[in-house]
């Protein structure tokens, strides 16, 4: 009994750790914009694209850390890019337009790589995944890298925002936008770097959830997407830790809703009990009402 | 393009002017395939069967007609593998490009909402590969009028399989793993139980997940713990070889059992080593065909480059019933075309001889037991329901 519930713990430690690099992205982006980037859970999808491209078209064999790394960039690069491009002109025009513009991006990006690859593809191993067995309890090397490398990710970035300058200007724009740019902080760079941090966790995502299921296709963003959001939420949307805490929740009341009742019902146990939350912490676990000003 | 070509043989071949509206110089059959979404090898076979199926009878002179000949005109869509798409895709074909037939959907998830829309506008239609009772039933468990199928139906699928794995594997115990939101596999799942249990088996994890899920380690683990000799999994090609891959690096090796929605060789390319072995029930088997089996498979595999799978297969017998309704009714009259079809004297076609039973769209056919070895699909038996 004991070994079961440690070997579903497994199990949602990796789903949950995958959730909770999405729903960063959510969470940052909301933080300095107070907007929520629907094109996200596509930048995920196209991270799992891009690791595909890296691992079969290139002639050289590159190692799992340069692909992780040029995955993100390349991702990265891509969130800042539409930034700049869609939400950039619509700052100040009415949230509803955002919001638009942002589901708008998603579908080109989703359906662009549609025409490119209507087939689901198979992403190959990148390395040999051992399946190690310690008293009854299967882990593979696979999900240990996958966990691993999430969490690293995620430590890595409490850290930049804690202990860098620009951390401390994102927490500054996300306290008081308007406020910020008259001590001399460069707004619109910032707000380019979040989006380029957190559109690369969310590639990285992309690749990782590719290694664990291999299947990748152009609308695979959509329902993870959207998860993941939800766990933002859960987690109390703007904050970085209250997105990790979304995450592993969401992982561990899907996995768990599975393992001791019947599968069928999981879906409406797992969001009622989110919403139960929700209805007792309606800014999410570790979210703060946003502030007043008189 | 294609139109374009079809509309000039036309043309040359009636005599007439005018191109599509206005008299008929040709005839208009629709086709409703899975193209983009969830199951594109589904469509793509489809489609490719049918466009053979199409210049084959246009190369020939067209379809004979009460003494004139007429081309027919493929007129496709995609729907996506979705059932909204589908039933849009079904209004559109029927109202705006007026076609005589519909061919397609192959998934049952998209061919019972399309049905609907085949029934109330009665228009004929032929799903080549929806295995599900309803696309053939009304909400009252009454056969619709316009509605048939070309191939074998779950009930008959479940048993078949039930009975393989008790009296062929000799397994006492299997375990379910299934789309709860995907009308075919989710039938199939609920028969096999009750056939199997029925017969001295006993289901011992009956477990599902939702389209679009990726992650079954949950459900896998939990059926782990029951130690089934056999696992049926009732799912696409798709999802199938991603169960597969997490079912072995659990470090499961029960014997995995498949149903026909598994004959994409797609799922060699994506399962891999860890569906080898795997058995499934299938409409036919290019190792026990035919003549008329046998042209259509090296006409196609000339053409395609590629062998032709059961959707293929079941399409090109779809669009030759359709086609010899047609002839028989000598108009393209919906009502005559779905007479002729209800009448249809024994049809030799590529997936066997068909004939559909009085008063239902349901073709009384046979089945066949494949294996997944060494990347091929491989005969093993013939279905005993």
């Amino acid at each position: 009994m004991f070994f079961y519930l440690a070997q579903q713990t497994i199990n949602a430690l990796q789903l949950g750790s995958i959730y909770a690099l999405i729903a960063l992205g959510y969470s940052m982006v909301y933080g300095v914009l107070v907007m929520i980037n629907f094109a996200h859970g596509d930048l995920f999808m196209l991270g799992a694209f891009a690791c595909l491209l890296l691992a079969v078209l290139l002639p050289v064999h590159l190692p799992f850390v340069v692909i992780l790394l040029l995955v993100m960039l390349v991702i990265g690069l891509l969130g800042a890019l539409i930034e700049r491009v869609a939400y950039r002109p619509l700052r100040d025009a009415p949230r509803v337009s955002a919001i638009i513009t942002a589901l708008g991006c998603g579908l080109v990006i989703e359906n662009t790589t549609l025409s490119l690859s209507p087939y689901p593809q198979f992403l190959p191993t990148l390395f040999v995944s051992k399946t190690l067995t310690f008293a009854g309890l299967t882990i593979t090397t696979l999900q240990i890298l996958i966990i691993g490398v999430a969490l690293g990710l995620m430590v890595g970035l409490d850290l930049l925002i804690r202990k860098t300058g620009f951390g401390m200007a994102m927490r500054a724009i996300s306290f008081d936008a308007k406020t910020v740019p008259l001590m001399g902080i460069p707004v619109n760079r910032m707000i380019s770097l979040t989006f380029f941090v957190g559109a690369g966790l969310g590639g990285a995502a992309g690749m990782l959830y590719g290694l664990a299921y291999p299947q990748i296709s152009a609308t695979m963003g959509v329902l993870i997407g959207w998860k993941a959001f939800i766990a933002a939420v859960i987690g109390g949307i703007g904050s970085i830790r209250g997105a990790v805490l979304g995450g592993f929740i969401l992982g561990g009341v899907e996995v768990m809703a599975v393992a001791y009742l019947p599968s069928t019902y999981r879906d409406l146990i797992s969001y009622s009990l989110l919403l139960a939350i929700l209805i007792f912490k309606p800014y999410g676990l570790l979210g703060h009402p946003p502030n007043q000003k008189v | 393009m294609k139109k374009l070509i079809f509309c000039a043989s036309a043309l040359a071949l009636a005599g007439l002017t005018g191109c599509g509206s206005g008299g008929s110089p040709s005839v208009k059959v629709g086709l409703n395939v899975e193209l983009t979404g969830e199951m594109p090898a589904v469509g793509a076979s489809s489609k490719n069967a049918a466009e053979m199926f199409v210049s084959q009878i246009n190369t020939a002179g067209g379809l004979d007609l009460g003494g004139t000949k007429l081309p027919i005109e493929l007129i496709i869509g995609d729907n996506g593998a979705k059932a909204d798409q589908a039933r849009t895709v079904a209004q559109r074909l029927i109202s705006q490009d007026n076609v005589v037939a519909m061919v397609g959907p192959d998934a049952s998830s998209c061919a019972i909402p399309a049905s609907i829309v085949a029934e109330t506008f009665k228009c004929p239609m032929i799903s080549p590969w929806s295995t599900n009772s309803k696309t053939t039933l009304d909400e009252e468990g009454k056969p619709k009028q316009y509605v048939f199928r070309a191939c074998f139906i779950d009930p008959f699928e479940a048993r078949v399989l039930a009975k393989f794995v008790l009296n062929n594997i000799k397994a006492k115990t299997a375990a379910v793993l299934y789309d709860v939101a995907s009308e075919a596999p989710n039938g199939q799942a609920n028969l096999f139980k009750e056939v199997f249990e029925q017969n001295g088996g006993k289901v011992v994890a009956f477990e599902t997940y939702t389209t679009g899920d990726r992650d079954f380690s949950a459900q896998l683990t939990k059926i782990k713990a029951q130690n089934p000799e056999v696992i049926f999994l009732p799912a696409y090609y798709n999802d199938a070889a991603g169960i597969a891959r997490q079912a072995r690096q659990q470090g499961i090796t029960a014997q995995l059992i498949g149903s026909d929605a598994w004959s994409s060789p797609e799922i060699i390319t994506l399962g891999g080593q860890d569906v080898d072995g795997s058995y499934f029930c299938n409409h036919y088997s290019t190792e026990i065909a035919t003549p008329v089996a046998k042209k259509f498979v090296s006409d196609y595999t000339a053409k395609y480059g590629k062998a032709p799978d059961d959707v293929a297969a079941l399409t090109y017998d779809a669009m030759g019933l359709i086609t010899e309704a047609i002839r028989t009714a000598g108009k393209a009259d919906r009502q005559a075309v779905r007479n002729a079809l209800a009448k249809i004297p024994k049809y030799e076609g590529v997936t066997g001889t068909l004939q559909f039973q009085p008063g239902s769209g349901d073709p009384v056919k046979s089945a066949v037991i494949l294996q997944i070895k060494d990347g091929k699909f491989v005969w093993i038996a013939n279905g005993q329901p």
